[in-house]
């Protein structure tokens, strides 16, 4: 068995690439799939915990964290369809409307 | 699982990870994102989570990856390498924000687990069987819930689509 402390420090760093693609890329596609990432890590996180404690509560919570993060990417990217269709472009710091 | 095939594995993971985030190109970028989502169900798989290695497989690589393929060929992938992307301060800011945030996670990861007992799952914990009793069970108001964000989820995608056809 895998010691569900080196699931849990795997998942930190990949939440942390994650984090840094947020802020490093301004390609608001790529941004969108580091979020994905960084919602993965977490229910990896889940996982191991629901596997390290025998309690499937935590493999119930990832099922519904899946479920929405299939809504979140579908008007996601019907947002982000929407800018490009509107200004295209899918660079973020082309995208002001809301700035005042 | 033993020891050596979860560092591979967790050395892929971390490497399609940094793909996703360092490609030039978008389609290149969702390609790893793919990887990523299957190296992470083999994980579940490992974990004896098998309904949502499946799941994980369906609904992020099959559904989520091929989604972002279809807008990223629709409106046509831009190549552009990070360096003329992203302002050379904000990199620099963000290695280093990313490097301290890396530091807190993992010193709170060492602090607050340690001594862990071995894992107690039982190896068919995560069957369709095991994790469909309590779903339709105990925690039969969230999954009603979720269906309902679902719905809501396609109508806004539907309305945000719609919307912007009739201008044009």
């Amino acid at each position: 068995m895998i010691p569900t402390t080196y699931i849990l420090l795997l998942s930190a760093i990949i939440f942390t690439i994650g984090a840094v693609g947020v802020l490093v890329r301004r390609n608001a596609l790529i941004i969108f799939m580091s979020i994905e990432m960084m919602l993965n890590s977490v229910n990896l996180t889940l996982v191991a915990l629901a596997n390290q404690w025998g309690n499937l509560a935590g493999q119930i919570f990832v099922f519904i964290v899946i479920a929405v993060a299939a809504v979140e990417v579908a008007v996601g990217l019907a947002i982000i369809m929407a800018i490009v269709r509107h200004k295209d472009t899918t660079n973020i710091d082309e995208v002001h409307l809301l700035k005042g | 699982m033993s020891l050596i095939p979860f560092a591979i594995l967790a050395l892929l993971a971390l490497l399609s990870a940094l793909g996703v985030i360092l490609s030039k190109n978008a389609v290149y970028s969702a390609l790893w994102l793919l990887a990523h989502f299957l190296i992470i169900a083999l994980m579940y798989f490992a974990l004896s989570a098998q309904f949502l290695g499946i799941v994980q497989v369906i609904v992020y690589a099959g559904a989520i990856v091929v989604l972002f393929l279809f807008v990223i060929m629709l409106i046509g992938g831009t190549i552009t390498p990070i360096k003329h992307e992203s302002r050379p301060y904000a990199r620099i800011a963000a290695t280093i924000f990313g490097a301290i945030f890396l530091l807190g996670l993992l010193f709170a990861v060492a602090q607050g687990v340690t001594n862990l007992p071995a894992p107690q799952g039982a190896p068919d914990a995560g069957s369709v069987q095991a994790v469909g009793g309590p779903l339709y069970t105990t925690y039969l108001l969230p999954f009603e819930l979720a269906s309902v964000l679902l719905l809501i989820g396609m109508l806004g995608g539907i309305v945000l689509a719609l919307k912007e056809r009739k201008r044009l």
